[in-house]
Order: C-alpha cells, then sequence, then structure tokens
C-alpha cells in the first residue's frame, strides 16, 4: 500500500532550494534528451544556456525579454499569493498595448517629454481595467475568475486584430494588420547605443522594489498573505476580502498592461497582431519559480528568458529543433511542481500489513 | 600609454581577424514564421531551402520565429554568426530586416513579400501568385453547379485581394453567373478557424472551396463534403485526393539557388523580383482528371498563354463593385496597379473588411 501524507514541517531554506533543484534536474534531463536526438549533450547545453549571453549584445537581449516577463510575473503574485487565479495576464498585457498604442497614435507627430509617461500610464491604466471584469464578476457573481481571465484573454487579442486591421491601420501601409511606426517621442529611451535593452527595465525594477515593500513590509501584504494561507482565518481577522480580491487584480493587471506597453514602445514601435508571444502565459511558469517571490522572480525571469534565447541559438548553430525551448520550460515547471510535492507530502509504504480499522 | 594603446589596437585586430576567419565559409540563413512541418507556406521555403544546400552552399534556418520584437534578434544572430545572405520569408519581417541590414552592410538580405528596400543590402521578392488564380477561377467556372465559388481570404492585404479578382473574373469568363462569396478568417495559419470558414461557405452553396491560407483543412472539410477544392502554397494532393482538382505551388527553389550563387560568387545586385509562371515561382500541381481532359486541356492551354505573355490575367474591360471602369478594354493592368490593389472587381459579394 502506498500513503502520502501530509509532513508537518518543511525547512524554509529547501524551499528556496527547490527551484535551484528543478533547474539542474531540468538540465541533466535536456542533456539526456539532446543525446537520444543525436546531438553532444554538453555542446547543445552551452549553446543552449552560454552562447546567448556570451557577449553584451546578448546581455542586452537577455534582459529585453525578461523584462515583460518580470513585471507580469510580479504583478500575478499578488493575484496568486492571495489565492486568486488570474490566468489572463495576456489579455491584460494586450488591452494595455491597446490603449498605450490608442495614445501613441493620437499623439502621432508630437513633440513633448509628457507624450511617453502618458502613454505608460494609459497602457498600466488599460491593463488594470480590463483585470478589473473577472474581479469584479467574481465579487458580486461568485464567478470562476480562471475561466472569464482567460476567455477574456481572446476578446482583447480578437479586438486588437480588428484595430490593426481597420480603424488603426497604416494608412500607407497598402492594408497591411499594423499601425504606423509611433513617433520618437513615444518610444522608451534606448540605454546603449546598439542594443536593444530600453528603459523599460527601470519600470521593472521599480516594480520589483514596490512588490517587496508591499508584500513584507505593509498591512496589506500581510492580508494578502493570510488569505492565501486560509480564506476562513483572513475572515475571522475581519479582512475585507471583497477590496482585496479587486486590490490585487489592479495590480496584476497594472503590471501585465505596463509590459505590454514597454514592449510596443520598447522594441516594437508599433501595434500589431504579435507583440506578445504570450508573455502573459509564460509568466505563470516565472511566478512559481520564483516562488512568489520578488527577488526569486527577479532571477526566475531571466532564467525563463534564457531558454527562449537558448532555443534560437540552438537552432542556428546545431539546428536542434526550435521547441526545445518550451520543453525545456515545461520540465523546469514540471520538477519544480514534483519537488514541491515531495516537499510538502511524504510518500509511506505501509508494506502488506493488515489495516486496522 | 600610446604604445600600450597600440599594443592593444594591434591585439584586438587580431583577434577580429581571427574571427573573420573562422567564419569564412559562405552561409545562407533563413528566418521562418512558421514550423517547417506546416505543408504550406514555410513547408515551401524550407524546400526552396533544401535546394540550396543540394547546390553545395550551406544552409541554417530558425523556424517559428514570432513578428514581434523577436524577429529582429534572430536576424542580427544569423548576421552576427557569420551568415552572408538572410532570406526573411514573412511580411513581419519587413522592418526588421532593414534594421538590422543598416548594421551589416556586407550581409544581403532577401524579404519576402515586402516593399521596404531602405538599404541597398535589401531585396524584396514575391511570386505573381494571381496568375495561378486565374487558372483556378476558369476550373471553377466550369465545375461549379451551384455557381458559387467559396473563398476563404486571410487578410485585406492587395496580394489576397488580387487573388479574389483574378479568379473572380476568369471565372466569369466562362460562366457570367457566378459569384464569390469570401470568409475572412484573420489569420494566414489556424486549422480551426479554416475548416470553420469552409463549412460555413458549403452550407451557403459553395461547391467550390479556394483558400488563401496555409493548411490544409479547407480540403479536408471539402473532401468530406463532397465538393471541389484547391490547395494552397504546396501540393496538397493528398489530403484531399478526390476534391483536389489542382494545387498553387510556390517554387522557391530556382530564386533561392540562383541568388545564393549570385551572392557567393560576388554578382548579387539589390532588386525587387516578382515572378510568375514563367519563371516557374508559381507553378500548378498536376491536374485531376475528374475534371474532364477537354478542361485539363484548356487549362493547360491557358497556363501556357499566361507564361509566355499572350494572356493576361487582368485584361480590360474590368469594373469595380460599384461599375466604375478600372481597366479599359483591350489593356492590361500595370505593376503598379496591381501592386496597391485595394477594390473588389464586379461579381464579388460583400465589402472589404475596413
Amino acid at each position: 500500500m502506498i500513503k502520502i501524507e501530509r509532513r508537518n514541517e518543511t525547512s524554509n531554506l529547501i524551499y528556496f532550494l527547490t527551484p535551484v533543484l528543478a533547474i539542474f534536474l531540468t538540465l541533466v534531463t535536456g542533456a539526456i534528451i539532446f543525446y537520444l536526438l543525436g546531438f553532444k549533450p554538453l555542446e547543445a547545453l552551452k549553446f543552449f544556456f552560454v552562447t546567448p549571453i556570451s557577449d553584451l549584445y546578448g546581455l542586452s537581449e537577455l534582459l529585453v525579454k525578461a523584462t515583460p516577463l518580470c513585471l507580469i510575473a510580479i504583478g500575478l503574485s499578488f493575484c496568486f499569493k492571495s489565492n486568486n487565479w488570474n490566468i489572463g495576464a495576456e489579455g491584460q498585457l494586450t488591452f494595455g498595448g491597446i490603449v498605450g498604442g490608442g495614445v501613441a497614435l493620437l499623439f502621432y507627430n508630437h513633440e513633448g517629454v509628457y507624450v511617453l509617461p502618458l502613454i505608460i500610464l494609459a497602457g498600466a491604466f488599460g491593463g488594470m481595467v480590463f483585470a478589473m471584469i473577472p474581479a469584479i464578476l467574481k465579487i458580486y457573481f461568485n464567478t470562476n475568475e480562471i475561466l472569464v481571465s482567460l476567455m477574456l484573454v481572446y476578446v482583447s487579442k480578437l479586438l486588437l486584430d480588428y484595430l490593426v486591421v481597420g480603424p488603426w491601420s497604416n494608412p500607407e501601409g497598402f492594408n497591411f494588420p499594423e499601425t504606423r511606426q509611433f513617433s520618437d517621442s513615444a518610444r522608451l529611451p534606448i540605454l546603449f547605443e546598439g542594443l536593444r535593452i530600453h528603459a523599460g527595465i527601470f519600470i521593472a525594477l521599480v516594480s520589483v522594489f514596490l512588490a517587496w515593500v508591499v508584500l513584507f513590509k505593509t498591512y496589506l501584504g500581510f492580508q494578502i498573505k493570510v488569505s492565501g494561507l486560509s480564506l476562513k482565518t483572513a475572515k475571522y481577522a475581519g479582512f475585507k476580502g471583497r477590496k482585496m480580491i479587486l486590490l490585487v487584480f489592479m495590480v496584476s493587471g497594472a503590471c501585465a498592461g505596463l509590459a505590454g506597453v514597454g514592449e510596443i514602445t520598447g522594441p516594437i514601435g508599433q501595434l500589431h497582431r504579435m507583440i506578445s508571444p504570450e508573455y502573459g502565459f509564460t509568466a505563470i511558469i516565472v511566478a512559481f519559480l520564483g516562488r512568489l517571490n520578488p527577488i526569486g522572480i527577479v532571477f526566475a525571469s531571466l532564467i525563463v528568458a534564457l531558454t527562449y534565447l537558448g532555443a534560437e541559438t540552438a537552432q542556428i548553430f546545431l539546428q536542434v529543433p526550435k521547441y526545445t525551448g518550451q520543453v525545456f520550460q515545461g520540465m523546469i515547471l514540471f520538477f519544480l511542481l514534483a519537488s514541491d510535492f515531495l516537499l510538502f507530502f511524504r510518500i509511506k509504504l505501509s508494506g502488506f500489513k493488515k489495516y486496522e480499522y | 600609454m600610446y604604445k600600450y594603446f597600440l599594443r592593444l589596437l594591434a591585439l584586438v585586430l587580431l583577434l577580429l581577424g581571427f574571427s573573420m576567419n573562422a567564419n569564412a565559409e559562405f552561409k545562407v540563413g533563413f528566418v521562418y514564421v512558421g514550423p517547417t512541418g506546416d505543408h504550406g507556406w514555410t513547408y515551401q521555403h524550407d524546400e526552396g531551402r533544401k535546394a540550396v544546400e543540394a547546390a553545395g552552399i550551406k544552409t541554417t534556418y530558425v523556424e517559428s520565429v514570432p513578428e514581434g520584437a523577436d524577429a529582429e534578434r534572430v536576424i542580427r544572430q544569423l548576421a552576427q554568426s557569420g551568415h552572408d545572405l538572410i532570406f526573411t520569408t514573412s511580411f513581419g519581417y519587413m522592418d526588421p530586416t532593414n534594421k538590422v541590414a543598416k548594421d551589416f552592410p556586407n550581409v544581403k538580405f532577401e524579404h519576402a513579400t515586402g516593399y521596404k528596400r531602405e538599404h541597398s543590402n535589401v531585396s524584396t521578392y514575391s511570386a505573381r501568385f494571381y496568375e495561378g488564380r486565374t487558372l483556378l477561377g476558369h476550373m471553377a467556372g466550369k465545375m461549379t453547379k451551384t455557381n458559387v465559388i467559396g473563398y476563404i481570404a486571410s487578410f485585406p492585404i492587395p496580394e489576397v485581394i488580387r487573388g479574389i479578382n483574378a479568379m473572380t473574373l476568369a471565372a466569369q469568363k466562362v460562366n457570367p453567373n457566378i459569384k464569390t462569396k469570401i470568409v475572412w478568417v484573420f489569420t494566414w495559419y489556424d486549422p480551426g478557424k479554416e475548416s470553420e470558414a469552409a463549412q460555413a461557405l458549403i452550407d451557403q452553396g459553395a461547391d467550390i472551396i479556394m483558400q488563401h491560407t496555409d493548411s490544409t483543412a479547407p480540403v479536408q472539410v471539402a473532401e468530406k463534403a463532397g465538393v471541389w477544392s484547391f490547395g494552397q502554397a504546396s501540393d496538397m494532393q493528398r489530403f484531399a485526393p478526390k476534391s483536389i482538382l489542382t494545387s498553387i505551388i510556390d517554387d522557391w527553389a530556382p530564386y533561392y539557388v540562383e541568388r545564393s550563387i549570385a551572392a557567393r560568387d560576388g554578382t548579387w545586385k539589390q532588386q525587387d523580383t516578382w515572378h510568375g509562371l514563367k519563371e516557374g515561382m508559381v507553378a500548378m500541381a498536376p491536374y485531376n482528371s475528374a475534371m474532364g481532359s477537354g478542361l485539363v486541356k484548356e487549362v493547360e492551354k491557358l497556363q501556357k498563354d499566361l507564361a509566355s505573355g499572350k494572356a493576361h490575367s487582368f485584361t480590360g474591360p474590368i469594373y469595380d463593385q460599384k461599375g466604375n471602369l478600372l481597366v479599359a478594354k483591350g489593356k492590361v493592368a500595370d505593376d503598379g496597379m496591381l501592386a496597391g490593389m485595394s477594390v473588389y472587381v464586379k461579381g464579388v459579394e460583400g465589402d472589404i473588411p475596413k
């Protein structure tokens, strides 16, 4: 007989070491997969995890890729910590991009330092409002926020499709589904000439710091934590549950909206249908890999960003199939969840003893 | 200090020299928007790449590169890692291609289906797919019983509208009663959406299904429903052996081989290429004998005439939906007009989405 029981206590150190263990196991399994595919395992791993960041350009690209992931995951950690399952960050990102992009087009060819801050605020606002929909429906109608937030992803993506094909499409663009290139005043400044790393990284870093302060140093952070551990306790303690649900969704949506607006005013420079390669979904992996902890999320976003870059480099140099990148992301999450399971539960083999009732 | 600086400079130059020598072999890179196994657009580009490889030139590809912020990094990495010629095979790579081309003046770039050549090392190329559509229209007009032709369209860009118009004009010539019904799916590749669109068209009475999207879903739906269909980009015959009358094949291989050899031998020059049936960039899969040998012969003759220039897909008089004259009798539409085409011709139902 196999019995699964909850462990009474778990070590805090091991709790934060398991992500490292998960990454290690991913590397070992990855090496085995590369070997079975007929590649030299060590060489393939080197092209996957070392080559992409072996020069300045690569490092800058890593940060460009990690910035939106980190921002979204920070927001998601507020939701997940308090037992609110916001799966629709991708939709909030898209809607933030739409609102921010709309402002950018409105101020097309306007010079002036106020343009960019206005766009960024509009993006955050857009994401926030879009995230309030599942929150309000949950509060007043007890709907399932997983379903509502997920389905709203398609709503916002279709809205973006409509806008870039129709009313907002570039009048000189032969009807191709994209807007004009934004004016320079609407673009996030580039930090170093020749590299793509942009000022969006400061937005992410400030968010990390603020999240840390709120989650660990304020009464609100305490409320979020308690609600996550036990909703009943939170109720006994008299926390205002409804207000908090709305708040964490607003924070989460605003972060996703910032990520969206950071992409369109940063590396992309216009609105089109592909403003995000599903950052909103990948950020869920990042949030959990980072243990819903702001500092952990910074590291997790860098690692997950590296799997994207690695997949490209490995394909360029070794013609390893591109989808190995997604395999690596999946493996990291799988090993993390599996080790968590063993961390919180113990498997007891009770042999062939007779059961006594 | 000065001496130290000089020594450092010499070292840097030496290292640069080494890294250049290491990458001396001529290499061609390809950037794909989809997976190589899509049996449509990307599949055909990869067939072209294999032809380059068969000609003795080393190639590299990166598949499923999103048309957003990632494209620029991939193109730049290919340029940086010693590729001398880079084909970027989707419209969305237009701005990233031009941006990277600026920083790598010694690398040649070829962008498919775009219109921007901002630097002298960027060429653009596309195929006159509309010539194939003319042949499809001829067959459709002859084969339809319901006089309704169903057309699954992707985005209302000139290329797609040109295809719809060319097909409709050719079908009207052999059957003045036909109507073209269009469903816009706003995607290039989405088997689910495409098959729904095909079903919707069949439900509206279409007995011919045509697609400007890349998956094999529509021809499979047509096969099941027992209506005629046409394959897109590659020969899709084996996915719907009874239903498919022919497929328009994008044959990039000769162009890719020619341009790769030119780049290797130093004769590559910037150009804007628009090849069709004549050069073989547009080719037709074998015709289904179910349409009868008489019709097959007619179509083969039309194909020959289009290739030789004796016939043209857009020969006047051509009217738009409102009845305004677009091309006068006896004239043919010039390339400028074709490139910017943004209105339907008479006989197409509905409005272009705006």
